[in-house]
């Protein structure tokens, strides 16, 4: 009696000592990232404080960047930053959109698993490869076929036109953009895809079960119960959108000059600033400078994190009221 | 601030200790960074140097500014830099510097119906043409220095580095030297701000946008342009000669300089010589004035001293132009300025 009692406590008390180290193992790991981030936050404000000091709030709307001359400001990659962001999320996310559709929905069952493999190796490719493949096979063609037919049809518009007027050189913000919403769909169509599939088969039976078509079934049932997860896997594509360097650097043109607002023109964008310029930095000014870059697009990233956040707190709330 | 700067730098620093730590004492492994454009050179030289005396150099290609930086930090033997410092900065960070190897720049050139070596361009029409003030190709200003030539009625794609290189360091003071508007304007450096045209990462990234783009024209180093058989333009020299870009036009460019002044602060673009070719520059190799290890400093001199007796010919494979022999000589003597503490050199002349 007293041995078994015996037992049952040190056992009791192994347990408790299991619990003691995997609760603390993982809260120590989630310590770990916000420590890291802190750092991060703390380095990139110490880094750029020369900067910050020098040009003030004046930094976010100066268009200039003359590093001979010490003079920077963030105005142009920020705007080439959000451009090709925009015009990938605008692409990519029907593109996605229609993919996790057809993949949960339509597709016959022996399709399902070779496609939706085949979009998710898209997300494996390293962006240099996309970035090589870009410059040499994607922009020839581009300026060739595709720039002169929107040059025709959508530069022939009143307001839009000045977006697509220019030379076709098959370099820019447009292409940067492009590439981007190849580089982002694998990531939104997958989270898409997965969340679709959860939905519960009994809400979309009872759907079609009083005379839904495919349509009304995705947009009034599915779309509803996964938007969490849907933003989700949007904000994931914007995220990378946002931060991607490599492939950017070989399409955007890296011009640090406003030219005008057509999508044809060179630009040039936060990371792929920072990766063209910082290994040859020389002035200490200009290190701080790119660094505040590097500030900058966290920031950006963090209110585009904000914003989806408040989003999903909205649309949660809009919900309640509906019950 | 002070404060936040220490603290987050503790597991830094106790991590560089534990790697220090760690490293047998032995090994006089000599470690160099900086410069990409002479990096493939280095390697070669580093490996032959190692199959002729079992001695290791490890040189890590992070660009110019890197190597200014490393070696003013101390965490590398031997840094390396596309340009001079001034004599100023180098009194300053107690550094000192010489030539390596010489390389030249080439106009690369994608001009439908015109052969290559063909065009001819002065380097007021380069300024020109960089600036956005010609924009054709069959502009009255270069169809007048061309008579033999039809060029088209072609807009002038402009291509230039994006990222910032000692390429690109070159070629703008090159400019700057030629025209006073280029000058005013832009300016030179590793990144300028461009007023027009397009940006590609690397040699690569340029060629392959000339190669691409009808009426292009850009600037890729002479071993990159040899190596892809890009059709180039000849640049009027500051004699008014139109010499072809090659080794010895290179050479003759390194010849005329005069590299006893000013601790080999030379930048070797618009040399005086009817054979110079206008854009040619020596990468430099920056060391600590006084070694706090002075084994390393020696391990590292003799490294340059062994590559510059037995590298000409590596180097000319390469389509690098090795340096003449009077200039081999000034920076014999000029080694006798790195000292250790003592002040003893550390590498004595003809040892």
């Amino acid at each position: 009696m007293t041995a078994t009692a015996k037992v049952d406590k040190s056992a009791a008390q192994g347990r408790n000592l299991g619990e003691f180290f995997f609760s603390n193992a993982t809260r120590i790991a989630a310590l770990l990232t916000l420590g890291l981030l802190l750092a991060i936050i703390i380095s990139l404000v110490h880094g750029s404080w020369p900067s910050i000091k020098q040009f003030g709030w004046g930094f976010l709307w100066s268009g200039e960047w003359n590093p001979p001359q010490d003079r920077f400001g963030a105005l142009i990659p920020i705007y080439g930053t959000i451009a090709t962001s925009l015009i990938a999320l605008l692409i990519a996310v029907p593109v996605s959109f229609g993919i996790a559709l057809f993949l949960t929905e339509l597709s016959p069952p022996w399709l399902r698993v070779p496609l939706g493999t085949a979009i998710e190796l898209l997300a494996a490719i390293p962006s240099i490869v996309y970035g090589m493949w870009g410059l040499l096979y994607y922009a020839p063609i581009f300026s060739e076929y595709v720039q002169p037919a929107l040059a025709a049809t959508l530069g022939k518009l009143p307001v839009i036109g000045v977006l697509f007027s220019g030379a076709s050189l098959g370099i820019g913000i447009l292409s940067a953009g492009i590439i981007l919403a190849i580089m982002i769909i694998p990531f939104i169509a997958s989270v898409m895809r997965d969340v679709f599939a959860l939905t519960p088969a009994m809400l979309k039976e009872s759907a079609y079960g009083v005379g839904s078509t495919t349509w009304e079934v995705v947009w009034h049932v599915v779309l509803p119960y996964t938007k969490v997860g849907v933003v989700g896997g949007i904000m994931l594509g914007l995220g990378r959108a946002l931060g991607e360097t490599m492939a950017v650097t070989f399409l955007i043109g890296n011009m640090n000059f406003f030219n005008g607002f057509s999508l044809f023109l060179p630009g040039n964008s936060i990371a792929s600033a920072l990766a063209n310029e910082f290994a040859e930095a020389e002035s200490p000014l200009y290190t701080s400078a790119l660094l505040e870059l590097g500030l900058i697009l966290f920031v950006i990233t963090f209110i585009v994190l904000g914003l989806s956040k408040l989003l999903l707190l909205r649309l949660s709330r809009q919900e309640a009221v509906r019950m | 601030m002070s404060k936040v700067s220490k603290w987050y730098l503790a597991p830094v620093v106790a991590w560089s200790v534990l790697a220090c730590a760690a490293q047998p004492v032995v090994a006089a492994e000599v470690t160099g960074a900086g410069a990409s454009f002479p990096a493939p050179l280095y390697a070669k030289w580093a490996d032959a140097y190692q199959k002729a005396t079992g001695n290791k150099i490890n040189y890590q290609s992070i660009g110019s500014g890197g190597g200014i930086k490393q070696i003013a930090a101390k965490t590398v033997d031997f840094g390396a830099s596309d340009m001079p410092l001034k004599p100023e900065e180098l009194e300053k960070q107690g550094l000192t510097q010489f030539p390596a190897v010489i390389g030249g720049e080439v106009l690369a050139i994608n001009i439908p119906g015109i052969k290559s070596g063909t065009l001819h361009l002065t380097p007021a029409l380069l300024a020109d043409i960089y600036l956005g003030n010609i924009t054709k190709w069959n502009d009255k200003k270069i169809t007048e220095i061309n008579p033999g030539l039809t060029l088209p009625d072609q807009v002038i794609a402009v291509v230039r580095r994006s990222d910032g290189s000692g390429t690109t360091f070159l070629f703008t003071n090159y400019l700057s030297k030629v025209s006073p508007e280029w000058k005013q304007k832009v300016g030179e450096g590793t990144a300028v701000q461009w007023p027009q045209g397009l940006g590609g990462k690397g040699n690569e990234g340029v060629s392959a946008f000339v190669q691409r783009l009808p009426g292009a024209i850009g600037y890729v180093e002479y071993a990159y342009a040899l190596q892809n058989k890009m059709p180039y333009a000849l640049l009027q020299n500051a004699e008014g000669a139109y010499p072809e870009p090659n080794e010895a036009s290179f050479r003759a460019a390194a010849a005329h300089a005069d590299w006893t002044k000013s601790a080999f602060n030379e930048i070797l673009t618009n040399e005086p010589g009817k054979d110079s070719w206008p854009i040619t520059g020596a990468t430099f190799i920056l060391m600590q004035k006084v070694q706090d290890k002075p084994e390393q400093g020696a391990a590292s001199l003799a490294f340059f001293d062994w590559s510059l007796k037995n590298g000409a010919k590596m180097a000319s494979d390469l389509s690098y132009v090795p340096l003449p022999d009077s200039l081999v000589n000034l920076i014999h003597i000029a080694w006798g300025g790195i000292k250790d503490t003592t002040g003893k050199p550390v590498f004595p002349a003809g040892k």
